[in-house]
């Protein structure tokens, strides 16, 4: 099937070409910081982890996300997604190796990454998060690859694949379960020490990655001819409001603890967040656009995803989707993880702006990601292609 | 390769059998030996004493002596930099801390200072790690670089098997761990011949001179106030040390102590 | 056979690229065996005799790491009456004072890369920042 990568338009080439920039400066950017250290990054000794791990908190979720399409079509049945569980599969496919290479970005030794499987640490919640990361891809490449195989073949998939395809739902919820007790198992760190981080990562997840897989829904139907229907875009606009509200609720409960126990400690990171935080007689407000700019985007696209015109409408639809998905990268991908690290352990504020070096590294990974996205739908569009014609 | 895998197998096992044997009871007093109850409590109790008969090093620090004399923490932390080719940093970014000094309301934020006496408010404290009983550094590490040594309760690092992911520093609550961001050698002013320094992406922290110990000599900031009483060092363990005299004498605070990590240096303010 | 022009020649070419390391270091000094440069204080004691440190020093230094730093095992070694405390700085080094004529002699004849040094002090690194006490 890999041939189909081989053969397309002019676009698809230029488009892989225009990817293929990007991670080349992304490579470029990569050596420098292997060679010189992480101190091209932001990064600091208060900070210490920045937009590489934010990146990477956020894209697990990319990769949850799309259980919400095989959980419709194989629990309950609903054949509409029975064409795009496919584009969900391959959407996780490119997102835990965005993690993976995010993650071996921010190692200060990658070299040595493989002492995780060495010294394998029951007590260190990375060791799981390591395992179930590396399972959930390889699910998704296996069952991925079963399923299209099945379907070129005009053939019902083999029955041994179901018993990976139930694995791979709970799994799904279990790679972004592993991943928000990174957090909110450290008990130093107020803002993180809440057991709602885990719920609040799988709403966003379950509302960010299917806006996603509209939104590459769309493009397809534009460029590649591919039409996921009505029925099952607006089933996943049904999902995508139901998840993006209870994020939103979630967030809002942590806002009330905060601001009703008055404890000066949960209340700093949220006044750091949205209203900049005063100390030392210093406003520090760096992320507060970025949290407003969530605030106003997450509820004006959940108001314009319940318009009926996101039903008909692809451009309305499109346009909801995107300021969704943007608002809970900001929310996620920029604001939890450097929100954390407000105050430092020593009471004090430190802020945290990312380098051109880190940026190209960051851009790359993105590229890479959208890359390895673009020829997994290439195949899996020309299979579609492939068997309408016979 | 076989033994590494027999290796795992037992940890895997052991981990088991350590989820299924979660303690039944939990005791509400911090301390060993005095909680009474069930069996259960009882049979934990002996865990406890058992456990306890390890060497814990830890250590007090007599603020009052430091107020009288800002100059013996400027020779102690001089004294600790010398000791491991401690990299001096001119920006806050990259900077590599063993043992430094703040002011009372960044080492206890969780310490009222509101209405705090005038003197507190100019002193500077020295501060360092903990070497906390329940480490919540050595529980992040992904890989068993920094553990806690059984022998004597030194929170320790290997470096050679860091892979600075700095899930670390984001797990401690004392901000007692710094990163290599880059090669520390142009920053380090003196080299000493018998301690090697660090490589660019390893995390590094205060490892009680676990070097120092082993030839009998004191750590190196105990041996800059010797004299003065300002560090009292020893094994928390021995109820017959210097350490645990003062402790029983004079009024000591750990530093957050809500968040269970039974950290081993104590404060005289 | 046809193209014999072509394939015969192409064929020792081949088998000439492919022993291109055998006959190269018969022609030139890059064969040599290395010869490692002994203590220059004239020591003759080691820890283990120099054929098992010759073929397991690698390994040795790995268990020694693992006493040192994991298992709280400082031994203080003493050997022909000087004591030294266990590790690569204070004890080897001390006698084998030479990284690039010991150490590296063979090492780069092997094409084996330490990364010791990026951390460990050879005592040539020491005195360029010698340290006061």
């Amino acid at each position: 099937m890999i041939e189909k990568t081989l053969k397309g338009k002019p676009a698809y080439w230029i488009w892989l070409a225009f990817l293929g920039m990007f991670m080349a400066i992304g490579a470029a950017c990569y050596i420098r910081q292997y060679n010189i250290g992480l101190s091209l990054t932001g990064m600091s000794r208060d900070v210490s982890w920045g937009l590489y791990i934010s990146q990477f908190t956020f894209l697990v979720g990319g990769a949850a996300g799309g259980v919400m399409l095989l959980l419709p079509y194989y629990i309950h049945n609903f054949k509409e997604f029975g064409r795009i569980t496919i584009l969900g599969e391959f959407m996780a496919i490119a997102a835990i190796i965005m993690c993976l290479m995010f993650i071996m970005a921010d190692l200060g030794q990658p070299m040595r990454a493989l002492n995780v499987l060495l010294y394998p640490s029951p007590q260190s919640i990375l060791f799981y998060d390591a395992i179930v990361l590396n399972a959930y891809l390889y699910i998704n490449i296996l069952c991925g690859w079963v399923i299209l195989t099945a379907e070129r073949k005009q053939v019902k998939p083999p029955k041994w694949i179901y018993f990976f395809i139930y694995l791979s739902i709970p799994l799904a919820i279990s790679i972004h379960t592993v991943t928000a007790m990174l957090y909110c198992g450290l008990g130093g760190r107020h803002f993180w020490l809440t057991a709602i981080i885990a719920p609040r990562f799988l709403a966003s997840a379950f509302a960010a990655g299917p806006a996603l897989i509209i939104i590459a829904c769309l493009i397809l139907k534009r460029v590649a001819g591919f039409d996921a229907g009505r029925k099952a875009m607006n089933k996943l606009v049904t999902i995508i409001i139901y998840a993006a509200i209870l994020n939103m609720f979630f967030v809002g409960l942590e806002l009330f603890v905060g601001y009703y126990s008055n404890i000066p400690g949960h209340k700093h990171a949220f006044e750091y967040l949205f209203f900049g935080l005063e100390h030392n007689g210093h406003v520090y407000n760096n992320l507060v656009p970025f949290m407003w700019g969530f605030v106003v985007l997450g509820f004006g696209a959940i108001a314009v995803l319940l318009t009926p015109a996101a039903r008909k409408n692809d451009l309305v639809l499109g346009l909801g989707c995107g300021a969704l998905f943007l608002a809970f990268w900001l929310d996620k991908g920029i604001g939890f993880v450097l929100a954390g690290f407000v105050p430092t352990p020593m009471y004090d504020v430190v802020e945290y702006i990312p380098t051109a070096n880190e940026i190209g590294i960051t851009i790359g990974i993105w590229a890479t990601g959208l890359f390895v996205v673009t020829v997994l739908y290439k195949i899996a569009i020309g299979v579609e292609h492939e068997v309408e014609k016979c | 390769m076989d033994k590494q895998r027999r290796k795992f197998l037992k940890i895997a096992g052991a981990s088991v059998v350590a989820g299924l044997g979660v303690p039944v009871i939990m005791k509400l007093s911090g301390e060993p030996a005095h909680a009474a109850g069930g069996n259960a409590a009882a049979a934990k109790d002996t865990l406890t004493k058992e456990a306890s008969k390890a060497v814990r090093l830890g250590m007090v620090i007599d603020m009052r002596i430091f107020t009288d004399k800002p100059e013996l923490l400027d020779d102690a932390i001089s004294s600790c930099i010398n000791a491991h080719n401690v990299p001096q940093f001119p920006d806050k970014k990259n900077e590599i801390k063993w043992l430094w000094k703040a002011p009372f309301k960044n080492v206890f934020p969780y310490h009222s200072s509101s209405y705090a006496s005038k003197k507190i408010g100019k002193v500077d404290f020295a501060v360092l790690c903990n070497h906390c009983d329940e480490p919540p550094c050595v529980r992040a590490c992904p890989t068993q670089a920094t553990f806690r040594a059984e022998s004597n309760g030194i929170i320790a690092m290997d470096m050679h098997r860091c892979i600075g992911c700095r899930f670390c520093m984001a797990a401690c609550p004392y901000g007692a761990r710094s990163f290599n961001y880059q090669d520390p050698r142009p920053y380090i002013t003196k080299y000493n011949n018998e301690f090697p320094t660090r490589m660019k992406g390893v995390v590094e922290k205060c490892n009680f001179c676990a070097e120092r110990l082993a030839l009998g000599q004191e750590p190196a900031c105990v041996e800059a106030c010797q004299g003065t009483g300002a560090i009292i060092f020893g094994d928390l363990n021995d109820p017959g040390s210097e350490l645990r005299a003062v402790l029983d004498k004079e009024f000591t605070i750990q530093r957050k102590p809500t968040l269970g990590t039974k950290p081993s240096v104590f404060y005289i303010v | 056979m046809y193209n014999k022009g072509i394939i015969i020649p192409g064929l020792l070419i081949l088998v000439l690229f492919v022993t291109f390391p055998i006959w190269f270091n018969g022609f030139t000094t890059a064969g040599d065996l290395p010869k490692p440069e002994l203590p220059p204080g004239g020591e003759k004691e080691c820890v283990m005799p120099a054929d098992y440190m010759r073929a397991n020093h690698m390994k040795l230094l790995n268990e020694w790491r693992d006493n040192v730093i994991r298992d709280g095992n400082r031994e203080i070694l003493e050997i022909a009456g000087v004591k030294y405390p266990k590790g690569l700085q204070t004890a080897c080094m001390k006698c084998h004072t030479q990284q690039e004529k010991f150490c590296d002699s063979c090492h780069i004849y092997v094409a084996v890369e330490t990364n010791c040094w990026e951390c460990h002090l050879t005592p040539d690194m020491a005195t360029s920042k010698e340290a006061t006490h």
